[in-house]
């Protein structure tokens, strides 16, 4: 008995011919903004840029007309639209980064994570000096920094989750706004409060504290959002065992949470890692390597990156570029860590 | 954990209290006219002793304004754009990614946007100021006389928007995801396409979260000091043209001023300090009220 095995059909997947106009509209808008911007006096990249999708969602119009009403023929421009939309927000995002590999690859030489900038000027050729001091300065301000906010960061989410007392509300509107305050007014808050008035002089610590006000916000709201997928029957068969709220809390719900604590924690390095402006204000910028953060003018990499620019010869530039390439692979690396930590604890 | 929860309380207070005190001379002495003026003036005589100050910060506060508000302008279309394309338009394929790479931008250091504005972006931005005073220079607001295109308020509004234009957009899909399914079904039911839904259901739904989340974007361009110190020239003169190379602002002023200030003019960077501060608590307060009102409710 011979038996017919009906091959699935898939109606919703587009048919090699649909595939095919798409395909050929493509190319007429790729063959018209290149005619248009030939015979026209317009020229250049934004030329093409900006012809090639008005002619695209032009055609996306004709075409969506054809094939079925009006109606779709709209809903074929305004998806074209809204993809120039996302194009403009990936355009410069890639352009950045090509930017920054492509430059700073120029300034990656063999001493440059084990020499300090002591013995060299900015000017001199890029393989003398190096980053040393700016990355452990970096290090210790952020350690320093993050040891500070992130009791006080997860403290606050844990009043916004667990207690829920009275200031709730305050508390969480509160947060928000502190999550506004503008770099330099945590940097200029540092220099009234501690440096004027107490220290009379430029430390790594003071850096870490104007860096701590950045801090708290992004660690106390990344944290909260954490505790909140903490089940509720945790908390429940917690106080069902006899333990007291604090007991609870700190035996079941933050070891519940913690590879979510420290994804609030990665981000809240991420946000304070490259933040420049205090930095500028309060930590003195040294050239050598400094460890202690109490005294003495504390080197970073925003800092080394600034001042490299700013001198603005050809070496000191290249500098530059070496310094934000280090920088952002610092960045990418905590960014990533942050999403590997966020996806695992999602399963 | 409630003194926990009330440090951000105390910080807070802390910000407003230090630098309302160490500016407090400067605000009494000039009174109103520290932000109704725009002279910043310090003459000293040959042994370095202040004899004359003047301080007004009317030209930095219109140019905060101009420069922020010029960053909302272009990235708000933009950001809402690409949150609906994420939203109702992109296949889930393509989505994650997406997403990942607007939550990348995000977490650049502002010092990155900075330099590539300089070195890279200021050239094109340059021709396409050029290109709009070619061909809209009869409105008043794009006059440029003398033709001095560098470091002008549009270049610093540009990369204010790049670096504000991730924030907008997750926001933004934030709220777009919040969309009461049921409704969005019922249009479709009801023979809509994608675009109707997104006219008549998504977008009067989320209105209201929409502009909150623009005004965050505005707080964050006002503060923001070195992605605009390193693009813009800054001019103690009110300069309403936007392509003309001459803008101010606030947070730049203060850094700029920084390092050559003596005892006396720190005290008036204090004093700048506590507006900005107070103007952005304003303006994230504001945001927060209007995305609290519409954001989970819609209209």
């Amino acid at each position: 008995m011979s038996q017919t095995i009906v091959k699935p059909s898939r109606p919703w997947l587009p048919s090699p011919r649909e595939r095919a106009t798409d395909l050929g509209l493509l190319l007429v808008t790729f063959l018209t903004s290149y005619a248009v911007v030939e015979l026209t006096p317009m020229k250049g990249k934004l030329a093409y840029f900006f012809v090639f999708f008005f002619a695209f969602a032009l055609y996306s119009l004709i075409k969506g007309s054809i094939t079925r009403d009006f109606m779709n023929g709209v809903d074929q421009f305004f998806s074209i639209v809204m993809l120039l939309g996302m194009t403009l927000v990936i355009i410069p995002t890639a352009d950045i980064l090509y930017t920054v590999f492509d430059k700073g690859r120029k300034g990656i030489h063999s001493g440059l994570l084990t020499t300090d900038m002591g013995l060299a000027t900015p000017s001199d050729p890029i393989t003398n000096g190096g980053l040393l001091h700016a990355i452990t300065g970096t290090l210790i301000l952020v350690l320093v920094a993050l040891l500070i906010s992130l009791p006080i960061g997860i403290l606050t989410a844990l009043y916004l989750t667990e207690i829920k007392g009275g200031f709730t509300r305050p508390i969480r509107f509160l947060v928000q706004a502190m999550s506004g305050v503008p770099s330099i007014v945590a940097g200029l808050f540092i220099l009234s409060s501690i440096i004027y008035p107490i220290t009379k002089s430029y430390s790594g610590l003071a850096g870490s504290l104007a860096l701590t006000i950045l801090m708290i916000p992004t660690i106390a709201r990344t944290a909260e959002e954490v505790l909140n997928l903490i089940p509720n029957d945790l908390r429940e068969a917690g106080v069902a065992l006899g333990g007291t709220q604090w007991r609870t809390v700190a035996m079941v719900v933050v070891p519940a949470a913690r590879s979510g604590l420290i994804t609030a924690m990665i981000l809240g390095v991420a946000r304070i890692v490259g933040e420049t402006a205090p930095i500028l204000l309060v930590t003195g910028g040294g050239d050598t390597v400094n460890l202690d953060p109490t005294s003495g003018a504390m080197g970073s990499l925003p800092f080394y990156i600034w001042k490299s620019f700013l001198i603005g010869t050809e070496e000191s530039i290249a500098r530059g570029w070496a310094g934000l390439l280090v920088l952002l692979v610092l960045v990418l690396i905590l960014f990533t860590l942050a999403r590997f930590l966020g996806t695992r604890r999602m399963k | 954990m409630t003194a926990g929860g009330l440090s951000s309380l105390l910080v807070l207070g802390l910000i407003a209290i230090f630098l309302g005190y160490q500016g407090f001379e400067i605000l009494v002495k000039e009174g109103f006219s520290f932000i109704t003026t725009s002279d910043w003036i310090v003459e000293t005589d040959t042994d370095g002793a202040i004899v004359n100050t003047k301080f007004g910060l009317a030209a930095m506060l219109v140019g905060t304004a101009l420069c922020a508000l010029m960053a909302v302008l272009i990235a708000v279309p933009i950001s809402v754009a690409a949150a609906i394309f994420l939203s109702f338009y992109a296949p889930s394929s393509i989505r994650n990614f997406l997403v990942s790479v607007i939550d990348l931008m995000a977490a650049f250091p502002s010092i990155l946007f900075g330099f590539w504005g300089l070195f890279v972006l200021m050239p094109s931005a340059e021709y396409w100021a050029k290109l709009i005073n070619k061909y809209l220079g009869f409105i008043p607001l794009f006059e440029v006389e003398p033709r001095f295109f560098t470091r002008s308020p549009f270049i610093a509004g540009v990369v204010l928007a790049i670096m504000i234009i991730p924030i907008v957009t997750s926001i933004s899909r934030e709220i777009f995801s919040q969309t009461p399914l049921d409704r969005i079904q019922a249009a479709y039911a009801l023979g809509a396409t994608r675009w109707n839904v997104i006219r008549t259901v998504a977008i009067p739904y989320s209105r209201g979260g929409i502009v909150g989340g623009s005004m965050l974007g505005l707080g964050r361009a006002m503060g923001e000091t070195v992605a605009v110190y390193t693009v813009l020239n800054i001019v103690y003169q009110i300069n309403w043209n936007v392509l003309f190379g001459a803008g101010g602002n606030v947070a730049s002023l203060i850094l700029l001023k920084f390092g050559e200030a003596q005892p006396y003019e720190v005290q008036a960077l204090m004093a700048a300090g506590l507006i900005l501060f107070l103007l952005t608590l304003l303006v994230n307060f504001t945001a927060d009220q209007i995305v609290a009102r519409y954001g989970s409710k819609g209209r």
